[in-house]
């Protein structure tokens, strides 16, 4: 397989963009390296890795403190580099960005700063079925200091949001805050966050949008969406790990306590009184990842040489692809069938375990996640301990479909 | 390839499909509930002691194939021992499956378990070897307790 031609796709130079890749070249067990895991994490093109290390080699100083030179062109990378977020999600201003460990961090950060300082007890903040532990424990946290309490709107059988129930949560009289995900990860499922957002605002509530899954496969303008944040990671962005940003509407920002006190989030120390920096340094206390953020702008960068329509187009044909593979083999069952879906197929294979396909997919070289993705709602709402999740990323090729559908066929052989 | 055979062997397979002692007992005088979060692996194990023997005992649950044949293997392999006897057989599939005890595996003391050394090459499934092990541990020293294969530090 690795020395076929790869076959291109309008738009996307395959075989070149493969080469960017330096783990792609692998062979796991002996054989290539089938890398259907982008949701869990992207690998990393060369020019990520490369900016990370030139950071170290020839920059590397801390920021926003010191006079000299090198600390001049640390901040400046690191400012750069929150400029390109800003213009990959279409933020109107700069400083709309916070930078966070990661999506999960953005997400405790909006919880216990907007959170705490807004939940009264009785309070409601609307979730989804469909979301990740990660949007769902910082609102449970923040519930218990609050008095406030968590209601989960409920997905149908196909894996969409029930709007109708997404209506009737918002017409209880006590909803405060609304908490979704843009794109599952458990099921792939692209919510429309647009109307999701507009029936939100209909009620004054603001909303925060999980985007960890739909940065990387769509194009995301969070001016046109109007949400109030948006969270998500760079390592699923072909990204480093450790890094993530929060989009926060400006003036919401700047009316939200600091969630996190240290160094650089402060205007002012003494012990009488504190007094804190702007946004959004007032929500970056301490020394950041500075490496990670300037590998994480790069990533940016690197990503938006390509066309988001043509990428998104890639990626849905390795969806659609393997759906028709694996609805045309025995026992097989896909677990969500939303029609507009993003990067991700769930299955499980009748009368075998999640876990003991993935062993077996990986002696074949291909790598999928087994498990309950962070998402034990969305299990237990289709009745299933467990799926096999193929996840595709921009190197992804029909090829690779082909492995996987031809590993599973090692899982019959050994489980009859 | 090879490794994968060592994994799934025919009697792991076989337990997988039709594992023995399982179900619930009616009046056990121990039982706990063991959980691996990771794959959502659930176990629930209910034993009878008796003078100081483990009488009857049953698993029923759901998780994979690793994790049910592990579990139906372990009772069979416990019924009729003393709590000493069974705390030292998990010692001894501790070390096999960890790879701890090297290479050589001691079918006389192992007997049937033996067929689980293939685990030790396939780190990743350690943990569904020995969750019927920490459950049994867990309901002959902890009674009641529920255990996680993330809650312990291997
Ligand atoms: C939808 C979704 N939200 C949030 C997260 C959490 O991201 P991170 O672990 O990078 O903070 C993930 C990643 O696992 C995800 O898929």
């Amino acid at each position: 397989m690795d020395s076929a031609p790869i076959a291109s796709t309008p738009g996307l130079d395959l075989a070149a963009i493969r080469a960017e890749f330096p783990i792609l070249a692998q062979q796991i067990h002996g054989r290539p390296l089938v890398y259907l895991d982008s949701a869990n994490t992207t690998q990393k093109p060369q020019a990520v890795i490369d900016a990370e290390s030139a950071y170290y080699a020839t920059i590397n100083a801390n920021i926003h403190r010191s006079t000299h030179l090198l600390s001049e062109r640390a901040t400046q990378a690191y400012e750069g580099a929150r400029r390109r977020v800003q213009r990959l999600i279409h933020a109107r201003e700069s400083r709309e960005v916070v930078f966070t460990r990661g999506c999960t961090e953005a997400i405790n950060l909006v919880a216990q700063s907007w959170g705490r300082a807004n939940l009264r007890p009785g309070d409601e903040v609307v979730l989804t079925w469909m979301e990740h532990h990660s949007n769902i424990v910082p609102w449970q946290l923040v519930c218990e200091q609050t008095g406030a309490r968590v209601r989960a709107v409920r997905i149908t059988d196909r894996g969409e949001l029930d709007l109708d129930d997404f209506r009737d949560a918002l017409a209880g009289p006590s909803v405060k805050f609304v908490s979704l995900i843009h794109v599952s990860n458990a099921l792939g499922t692209v919510n429309p966050v647009e109307e999701l957002v507009r029936l939100a605002h209909e009620r004054g509530v603001p909303i925060l949008v999980d985007g960890a899954q739909a940065v990387p496969h769509l194009a995301v303008d969070v001016q046109a969406l109007d949400c109030d944040f948006y969270a998500f990671s760079a390592h699923k962005l072909y990204g480093p790990t450790g890094i993530g940003a929060l989009y926060g509407k400006a003036a919401l920002l700047e009316q939200m306590p600091p969630w996190q006190g240290g160094g650089d989030m402060i205007a002012s120390v003494t012990f009488e009184r504190t007094t804190y920096n702007e946004v959004p340094y007032k929500f970056e206390a301490g020394t950041p990842n500075i490496a990670g953020v300037v590998g994480f702008g790069a990533a940016v960068e690197w990503l938006q040489r390509f066309d988001m329509a043509a990428l998104a187009r890639h990626e849905r044909s390795l969806v659609e692809a393997l759906t028709a593979r694996l609805d045309a083999m025995d026992g097989i069952r896909i677990i969500g069938r939303a029609p507009h879906k993003a990067g991700v197929v769930s299955f499980v294979v009748e009368g075998v375990h999640p876990h003991d396909v993935g062993t077996i997919l990986d002696s074949e070289g291909v790598a999928v996640r087994t498990g309950q993705h962070c998402a034990q709602p969305v299990m237990d709402r289709y009745g299933v301990p467990a799926t096999v999740r193929a996840s595709f990323g921009i190197y992804n090729t029909t090829d690779e479909v082909e492995a996987l559908v031809a590993a599973l066929g090692r899982v019959r052989e050994l489980f009859g | 390839m090879s490794e994968l055979r060592d994994l799934y062997q025919e009697v792991i397979l076989d337990h997988n499909k039709r594992p023995r002692n399982f179900g619930r007992l009616e009046h056990p005088t121990h039982q706990a509930n063991g959980h691996n979060p990771l794959c959502g692996d659930r176990l629930t194990l209910t034993l009878r002691l008796e003078d100081g023997r483990i009488a009857d005992i049953r698993f029923d649950g759901s998780g994979c194939a690793i994790s049910k044949a592990s579990a139906s293997l372990m009772t069979d392999a416990v019924k009729g021992r003393s709590i000493e006897e069974a705390d030292r057989l998990f010692a001894d599939v501790h070390a096999m499956v960890t790879g701890e005890a090297g290479h050589e595996v001691d079918v006389d003391r192992l007997g049937k378990l033996a067929v689980l050394s293939g685990v030790a090459e396939f780190p990743a499934r350690v943990k569904c070897a020995s969750l019927a092990w920490h459950t049994l541990e867990a309901a002959l020293h902890h009674a009641g307790a529920e255990v996680s294969t993330e809650s312990e530090t291997q």
